[in-house]
């Protein structure tokens, strides 16, 4: 697809004109972008990003899919394409979880989480990948699990997990079992999101191991396939081995033995195929009217909307691939919101700072977007617009593109700390969906300011050329240099020129390293990079998905004034 | 002798009870209608809701479906006459259209009866006595011998007369049993033998007769009519000779291939014809005409308007209906012979609910999806519409398809076009079949005979073993299939995008097309069953893959090693209505889909291509032995293979008797409890003992039913 796009991320001009309605009239403005040459530049990153992507949808490798499919099993893919209503829409998260992490791929971090509807419903599916590392949790696995919970939980979605696991990753157990973000809290979350009235089910595809044995036992309801399916404490070698009885899997914890003696399960499949028909049967009968909590958010939406008035694909030659590039953010917010019809808030007071009300397939959002260094101005009115947000039940947009605050005395005395602070409150206590895009620097406070990820938005996603970090790799080495210096002065030891410059770049790399997309994407600390055309298109689904429960108030912790 | 119109106007109709259904009483209604003439329709149980029907003006029930006691019962259509206060009966074709006692019936009732006098129907309904009054009034006969000698030497010595070959047939019954081709002398004494024997057994009369066989016939009728003055004119000839079963598919006006001369002749023998008998009405004269000689023979009358009378008014601009209603009040006819025009050329084809590969065996079924041509100078006379059963009770005919063109050709080319236009789904039809007669370059010359469709069968029906074909065909449905898949989902997207599944509770933005997916494309599978007329036995179900691709098109995989794909854009126009682009072809292509018993029925127009496939819509499930309850084969106070109930309830049968040898899950015996069957299986191969209770035992929860042993 890529190929066939490349006239349009070459040709595409990334200029535009907004076009402002008054009582009829209109007069335009004008939004400038620096366009130009970075389409080349983030094709290259998508066709590398492409790359990355293909492989991990190949799953653990041809063998082990082999395997799978004799043992007439589908990928966890196809899985949750046969639980979805036919032709909709798939929101898949994490995709390169575990990207590089270990030192054996891990694709996908072993498990396939994301958002899709089920007969008119939206639902969490989490569907391990037998054919990696047959299915077991490795600490980035149990991490992708906890995520996709926690997004349920947020949105209320219902969750349907496709097991298919031989449970934690017994090398690793340190890093999976014990802590509090680990696999117990797996278990936790269900008992917790079912007390919520949130449905919880399992659909037994495959083993389900010793810990793993509790997801379809506490779950509400849940499906097993005769043969393939299998739910116990301890397989059939530790049961020879504790007891000396010798028994088959399919004797010790089968479908037949579940559905029929047990109780652990409530569903019997003759296949697989079957168990998914009965899993989608699950989700047409759940009865969720009624429960106030659950009753979704969808409040003034528009069911008529229209396109942008510029191609979205232009935003591929938008974004610069070298951050100190500035570009204005309208020309993105342009290519993501409704008729690209954004209305400013505040436009001429703390500039560096964009914020305004637009809507997005229809439904009501207030974008936040950067321009540059957030000054006090820019602080405060982030604040402003935020609390109007939360008190409209405005779903809020972050577009963050952020080298941090201003330093420097005049800033510090003119209390940009605590400009910053009213605006990291309004962030973390704002009740409303929050979407966060990085589209591309988030350093320092910026992040924060910006709701990054330790600010819960709902969702965060990334664009490839997207650099995350506590500052920038270059300041960092002209700070870090600094320090080893006089380290070293005190020791006696005059660093030369080349130490010097050695020393910076190995902090640089190091900083480019870490501050990379995939990085982060790697370790969860984003649900996913994006191609920057399909933004529009996630942020209207991450907004649906959100608004699947009503809002809640927000109330404010002390500003300090 | 022609007389102006001087009827009796307190009997003039204006309310006529047509006495039939499906499409002619249908026809009828619409002249009825047209001259201000109101209409009663009559109606078996079988008909209620039928076209005929709902577009008569009144509609009177006359009995249950089988014909013997609806259409063809005389004394309760006579009678819904009586009491709908109609002044006149039109009979259509079929049923009671040929019935004299019919006629006669209606006359004493004080009906007027819209056809010929009783006495001509009855003179030409019987075919020896119809021949007889033809051959006095100089009409040309099949020479042969229908004399009551029937020593076997003398017939020898009549067939030498007549000529080879001769046909031998019996006098009475038909439907070709007992007829005999005799080619030369020294095979007549054994034929005429065997048909008598023949004749006898299956008549009871052995009497034979003996008729000039002719080897390469043309079935050639002409239109008369004739008025109550005693005008009779003719209004050209029709051309009958595209027959299968002996009956017509393919008629056309005028026919091809013969001289003005010719017709002429034709048009003056069956005026002559009509006159011998004092016909008025409408009425048809059936010729044979030898292609070999060019000689013609009067066949045998009918004595009614025919299902072929459309190509006729097609080419002579009136309407045959018109003039029989006329005729009835008395008036004279309206035009002479000379002022009847002859304008271009009609065929009409007979759209049948029939099963070609079945040797045409009639075929039942739903209307699930009907849509008929339409354009100028095609006439479709139909009496169903979507929906609709065609049932057994009557004939299978659906509709007739009636076109006009300048000339042959240019009518060829618009049969043609609509043909393949001519959509039914929901059971077989002749469309297909009727499309490839009219495609066959010898019809296309005119070359028409009554052994048209054997001629060349092997151009009119599938070869499965010619492979060039079969290649073919599979390629054209595999190209359709993916047609089908890409309009398919492409109808969904239109649907869903208006009414999401969940109501207004989700945005439709989840449902947009094409599916949203990171960084990949959506893929579906599709497994279309297609039904292949050259019933290979090899598998038909074609396993496609889908991916929709980011612009909205289609790339559709139909194998599975990815080696055929083709590239598709379908567009949603309305209906059934598709615009589809294939591998840079675009074409309008018409979908129409029902589910009927867990199958998607699914069928495809595209240009002259018609295809069937079926999709499932459940799992095959195997057995569910597992999740069924299965009796405790073993309990501590019973011993091994006992089986006791498993609820309490009434046995309510007993399948099998003590000492019989049962296979596992084989029923044994069936209770019924909270008005529900359940059926007790053996719960292992064996012999049954102890099987000690009976029908209308109530039996308690765990009680001992019976015992499998091995032996």
């Amino acid at each position: 697809g890529l190929i066939g796009r490349k006239a349009n991320i070459l040709g595409g001009s990334a200029r535009g004109r907004r076009w402002l309605r008054l009582g009829g009239a209109a007069t335009t403005t004008t939004t400038t972008a620096s366009s130009s040459n970075n389409g080349g530049a983030m094709e290259e990153l998508l066709v590398q990003l492409q790359s990355h992507v293909q492989k991990v949808l190949a799953g653990g490798g041809s063998e082990a899919v082999k395997r799978n499919r004799s043992r007439n099993k589908f990928l966890p893919r196809e899985r949750i394409d046969r639980l979805l209503d036919p032709g909709s829409s798939f929101l898949e998260l994490s995709q390169l979880a575990g990207h590089d992490l270990y030192e054996e791929p891990l694709p996908s971090g072993g498990v396939v989480t994301g958002i899709g509807p089920v007969h008119g419903r939206l639902c969490m599916f989490v569907a391990n990948d037998p054919t990696v590392k047959g299915g077991t949790y490795y600490p980035i696995t149990v991490k992708k699990h906890l995520r996709a919970q926690e997004i349920a939980a947020q949105c209320k979605l219902p969750c349907v997990y496709l097991v298919d696991s031989g449970g934690a990753f017994l090398p690793k157990q340190a890093d999976v079992f014990p802590d509090r973000e680990n696999f117990g809290r797996i278990f936790y979350n269900q008992a917790v999101m079912s007390s919520q009235g949130i449905p919880q089910i399992a659909l037994v595809l495959g083993s389900c191991t010793a810990g793993g044995a509790y997801i379809p036992a506490m779950a509400d309801e849940s499906v097993m396939v005769k043969g393939n399916g299998t739910i116990f404490l301890a397989g059939p070698p530790l049961v020879k081995a504790a007891t000396g009885e010798e028994v088959s899997a399919e004797d010790l914890g089968g479908a037949t033995v579940h559905c029929k003696t047990s109780g652990v399960s409530d569903y019997f499949a003759q296949d697989e195929l079957h168990g998914l028909a009965l899993g989608r049967n699950i989700i047409k009968n759940l009865h969720m009217a009624g429960k106030d909590v659950l009753a979704n958010g969808l409040q003034n939406i528009n069911s008529e909307y229209k396109e942008p008035l510029y191609d979205v694909n232009e935003l591929r030659s938008i974004a610069p691939t070298d951050l100190k590039q500035q570009f204005d953010i309208r020309s993105v917010i342009d290519r993501i919101v409704d008729g690209s019809e954004f209305d400013e808030f505040k436009k001429l007071y703390g500039t560096t700072l964009v914020t305004g009300f637009a809507r997005i397939f229809g439904q009501p959002v207030g974008i936040i977007g950067n321009n540059g260094i957030l000054f006090n101005e820019s602080a405060l009115k982030g604040a402003h617009f935020i609390e109007l947000c939360t008190q409209r039940n405005i779903p809020l947009v972050f577009l963050q593109n952020i080298t941090g605050f201003m330093v420097g005395s005049r800033s510090e005395a003119n209390g940009i700390a605590k400009s910053g602070a009213k605006m990291v409150m309004a962030v973390s206590c704002a009740k409303v969906p929050k979407v966060t895009i990085i589209v591309g620097g988030s350093f320092g406070a910026g992040n924060y300011a910006m709701c990054g990820r330790a600010y819960s938005p709902n969702f965060l996603f990334l664009w490839p050329n997207a650099r995350i970090s506590v500052m920038g790799g270059a300041q960092a080495a002209d700070v870090l240099v600094q320090i080893e210096k006089g380290n070293k002065k005190r020791q006696g030891i005059q660093l030369s020129k080349e130490e010097e410059e050695n020393f910076k770049t190995k902090v640089v790399e190091a900083y480019e390293r870490e501050g990379n997309p995939y990085y982060s994407t790697a370790r969860l600390w984003d649900d996913g990079i994006i191609d920057p055309a399909d933004t529009r298109r996630v942020i209207g689904l991450c907004i649906s998905a959100s608004l699947n429960r009503a809002i809640e108030n927000t109330e404010y912790g002390v500003f300090r004034m | 002798v022609r007389t102006r119109s001087f009827s009796d106007h307190r009997r003039r109709i204006h309310k006529i009870l047509v006495a039939n259904r499906g499409e002619i009483a249908c026809r009828i209604a619409r002249t009825a209608r047209r001259l201000g003439i109101q209409t009663v329709a009559v109606y078996s149980d079988a008909d209620r809701d039928s076209l005929h029907v709902a577009s008569a003006d009144q509609a009177l029930r006359i009995g249950p479906p089988p014909p013997r006691l609806s259409y063809l019962n005389a004394a309760s259509i006579v009678d819904a006459a009586v009491r709908s206060g109609s002044q006149a009966v039109h009979p259509g074709y079929g049923f009671l259209s040929e019935s004299a006692d019919f006629a006669k019936l209606c006359e004493d009732s004080g009906l007027t009866f819209i056809g010929p006098p009783a006495s001509a129907i009855r003179d030409m309904g019987d075919k020896s006595a119809s021949k007889r009054i033809m051959g006095a009034a100089g009409v040309p006969l099949v020479p042969g011998y229908h004399g009551d000698d029937q020593d076997i030497e003398r017939m020898k010595l009549e067939a030498d007369k007549v000529g080879y070959p001769v046909l031998i047939k019996p006098t009475h019954g038909g439907g070709g049993k007992g007829m005999r081709i005799v080619r030369s002398p020294d095979e007549f004494v054994e034929s005429f033998l065997a048909a008598q024997r023949e004749a006898a057994t299956s008549f009871g009369v052995n009497t034979i007769l003996l008729e000039k066989y002719i080897t390469r016939p043309r079935h050639i009728e002409v239109q008369i009519f004739g008025d109550k003055h005693g005008n009779v004119l003719h209004l050209y000839e029709r051309d009958c000779s595209v027959q299968r079963r002996h009956q017509k598919i393919i008629e056309e006006a005028p026919a091809p291939n013969i001289s003005t001369e010719f017709r002429e002749h034709l048009g003056q023998a069956a005026v002559s014809a009509a006159k011998a008998v004092n016909y008025h009405n409408a009425g048809t004269v059936e010729f044979i005409v030898d292609t070999v000689s060019d000689e013609f023979y009067f066949m045998e009358m009918n004595t009614r308007l025919q299902v072929e009378h459309p190509v006729t008014e097609m080419i002579v601009g009136q309407d045959l209906v018109e003039w029989q209603i006329r005729v009835a009040n008395g008036e004279a006819l309206p035009l002479s012979q000379s002022q009847i025009p002859l304008s271009g050329h009609a065929f009409e084809a007979r759209i049948y609910a029939e099963n070609v590969q079945k040797g045409f065996l009639p075929a039942t079924g739903v209307l699930h999806h009907y849509h008929v041509p339409v354009s100028s100078a095609v006439r479709v006379e139909t009496g169903v519409k979507q929906g609709d059963t065609v049932s057994m009770h009557y004939d299978p005919m659906i509709a007739k398809l009636v076109v006009w063109g300048e000339n042959r050709a240019a009518a060829l080319v618009k049969l043609k076009d609509s043909l393949s236009k001519f959509q039914v789904a929901g059971l077989p039809t002749n469309v297909n079949f009727l499309l490839k007669l009219a495609n066959h370059g010898a019809f296309a010359n005119g070359n028409v005979e009554t052994h048209f469709i054997d001629n060349y069968k092997e151009d009119l029906f599938v070869d499965p073993n010619n492979s060039v074909s079969v290649k073919e065909a599979y390629e054209a449905a595999r190209l359709d299939a993916s047609i089908v898949a890409a309009c398919l989902i492409e109808k969904e997207h239109f649907t869903l995008a208006r009414t999401p599944p969940g109501g207004s509770s989700l945005l439709p933005l989840w449902y947009s097309s094409p599916p949203f997916r990171v960084h990949h494309q959506a893929k579906r599978k599709m497994e279309l069953e297609w039904d292949n007329e050259y019933g290979s036995d090899n598998s038909n179900i074609m396993k496609l893959t889908i991916t929709y691709q980011p612009d909205g098109r289609y790339l559709i995989e139909t194998e599975e090693n990815g080696s055929h794909v083709i590239d598709v854009k379908a567009t949603y126009v309305k209906d059934h209505c598709f615009r589809v682009e294939a591998g840079g072809v675009i074409n309008d292509v018409n979908v129409s889909v029902y589910s009927k018993d867990q199958i998607r029925h699914i069928h495809i127009w595209q240009g002259s291509f018609h295809h069937y496939f079926r999709e499932k819509l459940g799992l095959d499930l195997s057995e569910d032995e597992e999740s069924q309850y299965k009796p405790k084969v073993e309990s501590s106070a019973n011993p091994r293979g006992t089986v006791v109930a498993p609820m309490a309830g009434l046995v309510v049968k007993v399948l099998v008797e003590n000492k019989t040898r049962v296979e596992e899950g084989q029923p044994v015996l069936v209770l019924e409890a909270m008005k529900m069957e359940h059926v007790v299986k053996a719960p292992s191969s064996g012999y049954v003992h102890c099987l000690k209770v009976t029908v209308g035992e109530q039996v308690s929860d765990g009680s001992v039913l019976f015992r499998v042993k091995v032996s």
